[in-house]
């Protein structure tokens, strides 16, 4: 035995003359053999494959350097947590205990924030789609209620006519800020007047206390002059309101959309070299409120809804590997036990996936498959990978924004969620379902239960 | 069984390197592919290959066997190989 030769799998990999970059360099593909100092190996051998791992000191990390820059150029800078990216309670909790509001768009992200004991008055209500109900609730706890279009607006005055209590406002704004695609859908808009508009009406009804104005101008931005341009705009508003009424706003809202560090689909270079910096998002915008005037007291607080940039360097998915295959065109193929469902984000971003484990330094192209029986279900279509057999851990990495909130049960149960925690331990803090928990909303009418 | 050959007019370096004239295209090997490839160029079936590795390396039949497929599989679509 001893005397035989080791044996590496046989491999051939073509040449690709001044393109050797196409998929990014094959030196991006290290393996992760731990998270946070815990094994990914002990982490599947606990909780299961796929897993996905929130580490906690990751978002406590991130929360607290984006203060701290935005704080170095503005003396007022309140964060408000989007629970749309990701409204798992741990994850929120992190959140808040950091200092963070809660920043909902609709009844369910609302009253998920109450449930941790967010109070109103640091809920911002955005979104266009809140009920009555949701509307009353949110007036009664003093809730900050960022309105979305004129429909809104008058039954916000009709509400609050009928109850006789006051309601904290914003308008929401959209506006040409240069990008594309212009998010025009939601908002009144700047250009054409319709946001000055809907301010003059607010201030005329008696009930409505116009606090605050907001902007979102989009996901994934990758340009900060973006944010200098939406900057000046609201404020030019925000000194019409001083000006003609006299009136000093709480604060003005930014929105999300910093960009991550992951790489989208069509990207050629690595997020990391082309996505402005945190640094750069806050200069631009600390330009653009320069042009505010007046006291501490009087100036307004910026508030940040920013969602990705925070949260998605913290979360990870594990992930197994269930097969190798050859497709006919003589690509290999690697299939792995987490899908699209789960994964939704792998529609627009080219993830970076590591092997768990050391591997040889041959790589191959390879697509990765999930394991639903769907066409669709393609986790990256071509990837420079090394070999990793059945059984073999991979690891997934900037998964924490979106996938939690936009997963799908679909063919299988969605896996555990484990949040490492800063002391080293790790809790689990979604359970994976089960089939009594995905049955239990289900009715079979009587007529179909004994059909033989 | 099915055995493979591969055409006349492609050459293999002893560093594990091949060109192919007709496309422009190179490729590489490593250790394991290179013995391969020059076994196949020998004109070796495929049981023969895979017991002359096996009595030299230390690895067993169905992963070989299973590796070999799949390089040779591999080999085909890069035209490297043909069916005999
Ligand atoms: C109103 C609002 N605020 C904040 C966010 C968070 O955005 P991001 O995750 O891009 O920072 C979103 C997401 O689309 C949003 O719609």
């Amino acid at each position: 035995m001893s005397s035989k030769k080791i044996y590496e799998r046989p491999i051939i990999t073509k040449n690709q003359s001044g393109f050797m970059n196409k998929f990014g360099s094959s030196s991006l593909v290290k393996p992760k053999v731990e998270i946070d100092g815990v094994l990914v190996k002990d982490l599947v051998d606990k909780w299961g494959s796929p897993l996905f791992v929130i580490s906690e000191k990751q978002i406590r990390s991130n929360q607290r350097n984006a203060l701290r820059i935005f704080k170095s150029r503005y003396p007022k800078v309140q964060f408000a947590w989007s629970y749309k990216t990701n409204y798992l309670k741990a994850v929120c909790a992190v959140f808040h205990s950091e200092g963070s509001w809660a920043e909902v768009v609709s009844e369910f992200e609302y009253q998920k924030a109450r449930r941790l004991g967010i109070p109103g008055e640091n809920i911002i209500f955005n979104g266009p789609d809140k009920s009555d109900s949701a509307l009353l609730n949110a007036i009664n706890e003093n809730a900050k209620i960022h309105i979305d279009h004129f429909d809104e607006l008058y039954k916000l005055i009709e509400l609050t006519e009928e109850t006789q209590k006051k309601a904290n406002v914003a308008i929401r704004v959209n506006m040409d800020v240069g990008v594309y695609p212009k998010w025009d859908r939601f908002g009144f808009n700047y250009e054409n007047g319709e946001a000055w508009q809907a301010l003059k009406r607010i201030i005329t009804s008696r009930n409505l206390k116009l606090i605050g104005l907001h902007t979102h101008i989009g996901t994934y931005m990758m340009s900060a002059d973006a944010y200098k341009t939406a900057t000046i705009k609201l404020v030019d508003l925000a000194k019409g309101l001083k000006n003609n009424y006299n009136l000093n706003l709480e604060y003005i809202d930014l929105g999300g959309g910093f960009a991550s560090h992951n790489t989208l689909l069509g990207q050629y270079l690595p997020a990391e070299e082309v996505v402005p910096s945190i640094e750069q998002f806050a200069d631009a915008i600390s330009s653009g409120l320069f042009e505010l005037s007046g006291s501490l007291d009087e100036l307004p607080t910026l508030i940040l809804e920013t969602g990705r940039a925070l949260i998605d360097d913290a979360g990870y998915l594990i992930t197994k590997v269930l097969a190798n295959k050859r497709l006919s065109t003589g690509k290999r193929a690697i299939i792995i036990d987490a899908g699209v469902n789960i994964l939704f984000t792998s529609f627009w971003y080219k993830h970076k996936i590591h092997p768990a484990n050391e591997t040889g330094v041959h790589t191959e192209e390879s697509a990765i498959y999930g394991p639903l029986c769907m066409n669709i279900d393609c986790i990256r279509e071509s990837i420079v990978f090394p070999n990793v057999k059945k059984d073999d851990l991979l690891v997934i990495d900037y998964v924490g924004a979106y996938d939690m909130t936009q997963w799908m049960q679909f063919i299988n149960m969605r896996p555990n969620v484990v949040m490492i925690m800063q002391d080293g331990t790790v809790e689990l803090i979604r359970k994976s379902e089960d089939i009594d928990y995905i049955e239990q909303q289900e009715i079979l009418p009587a007529t179909l239960k004994n059909f033989k | 069984m099915k055995n493979f050959i591969v055409p006349d007019n492609i050459a293999i370096s002893d560093s594990g390197f091949i060109f192919l004239p007709s496309t422009g295209e190179t490729f590489t090997l490593n250790e394991m592919g290179k013995e391969i490839f020059k076994l196949l160029q020998a004109k070796k079936s495929l049981e023969e290959i895979s017991s002359e590795i096996i009595k030299e390396y230390d690895i067993d039949e169905h992963t070989l066997e299973r590796d070999i497929e799949d390089f040779i599989l591999r080999l085909k679509s890069l035209n490297l190989v043909i069916q005999v």
